[in-house]
């Protein structure tokens, strides 16, 4: 048994595609060995990457593939030899199987006496089959964003390929992988151990001996000395915590091969300014962690994850650029604030006509006063029902919520806009409820995200995702497929979740309504949305699809209501009455349609005397409909669909005994309207007849 | 106490900004490239000059290094912002096709400012470039020195909108950012330019360059008159337009000799189209250029952009 090794050394890969492409590197040698049978049923395989590497060991290969042995058969044998000489066709047969004539034996069937021949197959080296394989594997990796470096284009890869190595234990496995023969020499650390080769001794040396040059290989490693010096550096501030950011920790685990920690300083005149412009800047600009006391409040210091080692001098002369950088930073959002303030927002309304929304709809302007106009609609909607809420703060965050599109700061941080539109308004004076409602206007940014604190915010952020996604649809710009350029699913998954979380007395209906969408337009978004509310209980809450498909085939207009009736029905869907009910569902619906097909009528079930098991279905049905009306009512959907299992026993007398579609026309169309009528009866707080066993 | 308060013990470098330039000049002169003059006509980067814009296509090797002013009217600051300038200088180096040790290369080319890499670190984080109006991108990364962005490196896949092969490496260092750095100084006009050897007296950039920065904002943002600048706009645009298609019918004419076709000035034509880049940017500091107007008027530019370049193909192949 052996250990294969394979490394391909890069220019440094974007750090947002290794984990993936790591993964994919496994996979991939995983499954050629398997298919070419020389995985041990014990083998491995284990994944390493670093900023400027890829790597899988296999342990557990076969040096060579077992030999197999194949019967073939020909020809028969009376075709295949005349007088006991070969004829052409025995020839034939025993070229293509490969053997000599003399070779070839009779075999006995049951059709007869065929012309047989033995054929032996050599199993192959794992060399040679992992030289001729694996190059095309490796070059199938899916990466984002390629490139062509070497002269007449022949390959295309993340970034170019400037080492392989390939090794069966301690031997070279010559193969080739984009012009570079593969070999023992990997490369270390770029400072640290420089540019001479490192030499793998052994397949299975490679981690520790890369350790040596400098390069912590295993990913899992990495992260764990990161997080570790994280806390050592921040152990130095008194009651100091790093900010905890799981998406910056991979960020910098796939940027290093040798990482350690710097803590920096800045001027604490630079808390004053909002912490979510300071986070920004070292988070998204920087890279940096940032550093909290005790309280949970932003801390004058930064921390720097490195990919070196250096000494006290270096440490100095690092830590001092760092903090350059981001005073630099800081300074020029402190300008840009400062001179934001010159121009209040309420000012800066004008100037959003030159903001262009959408070429062909308008400007920032045309979109605020269309919002208006959409949360006007809204608003009226709760005062009639008493809804507590600020409608002056309402109007007056839908007005201003883009105006923050023409500051400076956004200008510089675009990812914080309507976070600093909100922070503007509240040192402007504006009131709470307007700041904060203009500040969350973008939230839920997705489905992980929590929805607004604010009632005004939620409004706002409704008003102004269905004006975006009613307006786009009505000039064609629906989302397709893979393509959603202007984010509308996303913005329809966020009035989704508000609608289902916020508590408010609004419907999907209520908010298409406010966004006067008409004819066409408004079937399109309301189908639109049907599909949103099924991603939303599928992939948000977690309901099966068939649950989903149920509930709202029997409605979506009310979300929170859809939720209730999907909950109901995932209790229900454990109980075997219920699931025989849901068959017997579907079979109605099968047996109604056949009927439409047939062109069959339905009858009145009391036109004519029906057998016992029809007459016993009709009156359960009968008693029970008003019940399940009344739980439904109540929204007690757990209570309804408990008692619609109820029907289980009249349901299987009534199939069991009754030809539904019998001969006699009159009895037919009794059957078919009995039948109907239970199904519509009991399907308004699910389809039934979608529900899968199992 | 935080570790972060011990004294740094930062010596900045002596070397002034013209030796910054000097030695990455004489650093790449070492490794055969052309050392060429800054080209003379404004560009909003080394890019657009000739030397690479034109250069890259074809399959002939090249290796060229420029110290290009480059010119972003809408970034003038009036000299009062400390990191910011209206004309800032790129260090721009082409290598067609790149060696295999090109980033080994590079960083030698730090090492040769005096940057020990040992006391550093030194990140490549993806960074991909493009310039639509020019049909030209590139896959690359920002250079990231102790958290410093001082060059953006490309890989270079298309120009003009056309496959390149062989594609070319570039690199862009910001050199006012790597001698601020080096230097250790806060504002940029802070930067000592030169010194004399004999007094030992410096020389800033304030000193050198502050006049022209505050006085181009002024102009750029305050005097430029913008009806002339956009008769300007037009003149250019008509006249390399006119000259395109008389290339282009050129190009194309079979019986046309290569020594006609050969001496076809499309370098002059190219200037033209820059002219006009360069005017487009002082309108957008104007506030001349409406949302609207903007995609169309970069439209009108890459025609004359990509038209040449792909003329200048068509010249390449000739004879």
């Amino acid at each position: 048994m052996s250990d294969f090794l394979l490394e391909i050394g890069l220019e440094e890969v974007p750090a947002r595609m290794m984990a993936g492409a790591e993964a994919e590197l496994g996979r991939r040698v995983g499954d050629l060995l398997i298919r070419e049978r020389l995985l041990a049923p014990e083998a491995k395989v284990t994944t390493y990457s670093t900023a400027r590497r890829l790597a899988a060991l296999a342990e557990g290969v076969l040096a060579k593939q077992a030999d197999t042995e194949e019967q073939l058969t020909g020809p028969s044998w009376k075709i295949a030899f005349k007088d006991g000489e070969p004829t052409p066709a025995a020839q034939a047969f025993a070229k293509k199987a490969g053997v000599a004539v003399a070779e070839l034996q009779k075999v006995e069937t049951p059709k007869g006496e065929y012309v047989g021949a033995t054929v032996k197959r050599l199993g192959r080296t794992a060399a040679e089959i992992l030289a001729g394989e694996l190059p095309k594997e490796v070059l199938a990796i899916y990466w984002a964003k390629n490139m062509y470096w070497r002269a007449g284009k022949p390959e295309r890869f993340v970034r170019p390929v400037r080492w392989v190595v390939a090794l069966m234990d301690a031997t070279v496995v010559p193969l080739e992988i984009a012009g570079i023969a593969a070999g023992n020499a990997s490369r270390g650390h770029r400072v640290l151990h420089g540019e001479a080769p490192v030499s793998i001794a052994s397949a299975g040396a490679y981690k520790e001996t890369l350790r040596k040059a400098f390069a912590v290989v295993d990913v899992a490693e990495r992260r764990q000395i990161i997080r570790k010096a994280l806390d050592a550096a921040t152990r130095t501030v008194a009651g100091a915590r790093w900010r905890e950011d799981e998406a910056l920790v991979e960020t910098v685990t796939h940027l290093t091969e040798w990482p350690s920690v710097i803590l920096g300083d800045f001027e604490p005149e630079y808390l004053a300014l909002p912490e979510e412009v300071l986070v920004t800047v070292m988070r998204d600009h920087q890279k940096y962690f940032a550093v909290e006391d005790e309280k949970g409040k932003l801390a004058p210091h930064f921390l720097a994850v490195l990919n070196t080692q250096t000494d006290a001098e270096g440490a100095a002369i690092i830590r001092h650029g760092n903090a350059r950088v981001l005073r630099a930073r800081f300074k020029d959002a402190r300008f840009f604030w400062d001179v934001d303030q010159k121009t209040p927002l309420a000012a800066r309304m004008e100037s959003l006509k030159t903001v262009t929304f959408q070429k062909e709809l308008g400007s920032y302007y045309w979109k605020t006063e269309q919002n208006l106009a959409v949360a006007s609609s809204l608003a009226g909607t709760l005062k009639a029902v008493d809804f507590p809420f600020s409608e002056e703060a309402l109007f007056k965050a839908v007005e201003l919520a883009k105006t923050d599109l023409t500051a400076e700061l956004v200008k510089e941080f675009t990812e914080l806009q309507g976070v600093i539109g909100g922070l503007y308004a509240r040192a402007q004076g504006l009131g709470e409820h307007v700041a904060l409602a203009i500040y969350e206007q973008y939230t839920p940014a997705s489905t992980e995200d929590e929805i607004p604190v604010s009632v005004e915010g939620r409004l706002l952020g409704l008003a102004d995702r269905i004006q975006t996604i009613v307006a786009m649809f009505g000039i064609g710009m629906a989302p397709t497929g893979s393509k959603d350029p202007f984010a509308l699913r996303r913005a329809a998954n966020a009035i989704v979740k508000i609608l289902a979380e916020a508590g408010l007395p609004l419907t999907l209906g209520d908010v298409l309504a406010a966004s006067s969408a008409e004819g066409g337009n408004k079937a399109q978004v309301e189908e639109f949305l049907r599909e949103r509310v099924q991603f939303y209980l599928k992939d948000v809450r977690g309901f099966a699809y068939d649950v989903v498909n149920a509930v709202v085939a029997a409605g979506f207009d009310d979300v929170r209501d859809a939720i209730a009736r999907a909950d109901a029905l995932k209790a229900a869907r454990g109980s075997e009455d219920f699931l025989a009910v849901s068959a017997a569902f579907k079979r109605i619906k099968n047996i109604l349609k056949q009927a439409e097909e047939k062109g069959f009528a339905l009858g009145s079930p009391t036109s004519v005397k029906l057998a016992a098991e029809a007459q016993q279905l009709a009156d359960a049905a009968a008693a029970l409909a008003p019940k399940v009306a009344a739980l439904r009512e109540q929204r007690k959907y757990g209570e309804a669909l408990a008692a619609i299992a109820t029907l289980r026993p009249a349901v299987d007398a009534f199939f069991d005994k009754v030809m539904v579609l019998g001969p006699d026309a009159n009895l037919r169309g009794a059957h078919l309207g009995l039948i109907d009528e239970v199904l519509r009866g009991f399907s308004g707080i699910a389809d039934f007849s979608e529900i899968v066993a199992g | 106490m935080s570790a972060a308060q011990a004294a740094p013990r930062v010596k900045p470098t002596s070397l002034t900004f013209q030796d910054l330039l000097f030695r990455l000049q004489r650093f790449w002169a070492e490794r055969g490239c052309v050392i060429q003059q800054p080209y003379d006509v404004e560009v909003g980067a080394g890019t657009m000059c000739p030397e690479t814009f034109l250069r890259v296509l074809g399959p002939k090797p090249y290796r060229v290094g420029y110290a290009q002013p480059s010119r972003r009217p809408a970034d003038g600051r009036y000299g009062e912002n400390p990191n910011r300038l209206f004309k800032h200088t790129q260090f721009q180096l082409i290598l067609k096709p790149p060696p295999v040790n090109v980033q080994e290369l590079y960083l030698e080319s730090l090492e040769a400012m005096g940057i020990d890499l040992k006391h550093h670190d030194l990140k490549f984080e993806e960074d991909n470039w493009e310039w639509p109006a020019g049909g030209a991108w590139g896959v690359g990364w920002q250079v990231m020195l102790d958290g410093l962005e001082i060059t953006q490196f490309t890989y270079f896949q298309q120009c003009g909108g056309m496959d390149l092969d062989p594609i070319c490496a570039e690199l862009t260092y910001g050199m006012e950012r790597i001698a601020a750095f080096l230097q250790d100084v806060d504002s940029i006009y802070d930067i000592v330019w030169a010194r004399d050897p004999e007094t030992g007296a410096a020389v800033t950039y304030g000193d050198v360059r502050l006049a022209e920065e505050l006085q181009f904002s002024v102009y750029n943002f305050e005097m430029a008159d913008v009806p002339r600048l956009w008769e300007h706009f037009n003149s250019y645009e008509a006249e390399a337009q006119a000259l395109l298609a008389k290339a282009n019918a050129l190009l194309q004419d079979e019986n046309a000799s290569a020594v006609e076709k050969k001496r076809f000035p499309l370098l002059a034509t190219y200037e033209l189209a820059l002219k006009c880049s360069n005017l487009f940017n002082l309108l957008d500091a104007r506030g001349a250029i409406s949302v609207t107007e903007r995609v169309g008027v970069i439209g009108r530019i890459r025609n004359l952009v990509v038209g040449v370049a792909k003329a200048w193909a068509l010249q390449q192949e000739a004879g």
